[in-house]
């Protein structure tokens, strides 16, 4: 159990890392990774959205859909869940902790649309993980998605003072950027397997 | 007021969704391993964006805007369940190559974008155009990508061999990292037609 645990949390983040290795959120990936300050802020809003939906995602799976035979509802299910978990959380929020807010506040609403939330929620049901494993994964992928965006908005602060063809610049050379660090994360793989 | 031909064209050149706004590029490095299941997921992205296109145009004036964005997204949802159960039931080959980004098809930002800036503003007619020509812009560019990077990664389009003994296939066009490097290198080029062409 143990084991299974750090192997979750170790393939989680480095070896199929959930943006540079399966490709869940790469809009944020691409639109927040200007600044450091912002892609940090983004990556907090991820990890504490994405943690709240794979439990209440899996809470959902195992004792509503799965005993009433529903499965097929999964999709509609998880991305109203999701929604409406992103403007509780938002209210919430505003309430009792202020700071807190005023920090995630501007991320919190493209969350709904961020595809790493719902595919977590997703890929937990169909790991068959049990409610530690879900959390542990889910705490595990935003780490390794918040990891993913402060890297990439580390080198594209450095990009912007760089001469380059008009062609290329923005959008063109993060995506090469991104492969040449997905390149790098693909060492971590075989390290450790699930 | 856009003419209808301009309406349905922009979609494919000049605001083609993946090489020119960047949108839902998540099944884009995902499923573009080879050029066939690109084409897949360009289709079912096609079909549900035309019928939540055509939904969300019908209902127009009726949801109150308040609630516009919950109701969308249930639209959404409900055609990409329509989608993920009839590609299950008759291309189970398909259904499990392209694995969990069909049912995140709900939320590609395309989709949800056309219903926000398009449909909910626009008749039937010039929303369906919309959808046919933002969809097949989509589907032209995974299919475009899905085809580079299977005929560098393995030496095959759409699984026959085109290049012969004398190519080594690039094994890194296969893997998660050619993904990256193949769009951006499609978009350097793309940039460049759409100048030469006086798109801008």
């Amino acid at each position: 159990m143990e084991l299974n645990l750090a192997a979750i949390i170790f393939v989680a983040i480095l070896a199929n890392n959930i943006l540079l290795h399966q490709f869940l959120g790469v809009c944020p990936y691409m639109g927040v990774t200007k600044r450091i300050e912002t892609s940090v802020g983004m990556g907090m809003a991820v990890i504490f959205v994405m943690t709240i939906a794979a439990i209440i995602t899996w809470v959902i799976y195992n004792f509503l859909l799965v005993p009433f035979d529903l499965g097929y509802l999964r999709t509609i299910a998880f991305i109203l869940v999701i929604s409406s978990l992103v403007q509780l959380v938002e209210i919430v929020l505003k309430k009792t902790n202020p700071t807190l807010f005023r920090a995630l506040g501007i991320y919190l609403p493209l969350m709904t649309t961020n595809c790493a939330i719902l595919g977590v929620a997703i890929l937990n049901v169909q790991m068959d993980h049990n409610i530690i494993q879900t959390i542990v994964y889910g705490i595990a992928a935003a780490i390794g998605f918040t990891i993913a965006l402060v890297i990439m908005a580390g080198i594209r602060e450095r990009l912007d003072l760089v001469n380059m063809s008009s062609m290329l610049q923005g959008a063109g050379v993060t995506l090469i950027t991104a492969g040449l660090i997905s390149m790098a994360f693909m060492g971590f793989s075989g390290i450790m397997t699930l | 007021m856009t003419t209808i031909s301009q309406v349905f064209t922009k979609g494919i050149i000049a605001e083609n969704p993946v090489f020119r706004l960047l949108l839902g590029l998540c099944p884009v490095l995902a499923v573009t391993m080879t050029a066939i299941n690109g084409f897949g997921m360009g289709i079912a992205a096609l079909f549900v964006l035309l019928c939540s296109n055509i939904v969300v145009s019908l209902i127009r004036g009726v949801v109150p805007p308040r609630v516009r964005i919950p109701a969308f997204i249930l639209i959404i949802a409900t055609f990409v369940t329509i989608v993920d159960l009839v590609l299950n039931a008759f291309a189970p080959g398909l259904h499990e190559a392209l694995g969990i980004f069909i049912p995140l098809i709900v939320v590609n930002c395309m989709i949800m974008g056309r219903a926000e800036a398009f449909a909910r503003k626009n008749t039937l007619g010039r929303s369906i155009v919309d959808a046919l020509g933002m969809g097949i812009g989509f589907t032209l560019a995974l299919t475009v990508l899905g085809i580079v990077r299977e005929v560098l990664g393995m030496g095959t389009a759409f699984g026959v061999d085109i290049t012969g003994a004398a190519f080594e296939p690039m094994a890194l066009f296969a893997s998660p990292p050619g993904a990256f490097i193949a769009l951006g290198i499609l978009l350097l080029v793309f940039n460049l037609i759409i100048k030469r062409l006086g798109f801008e």
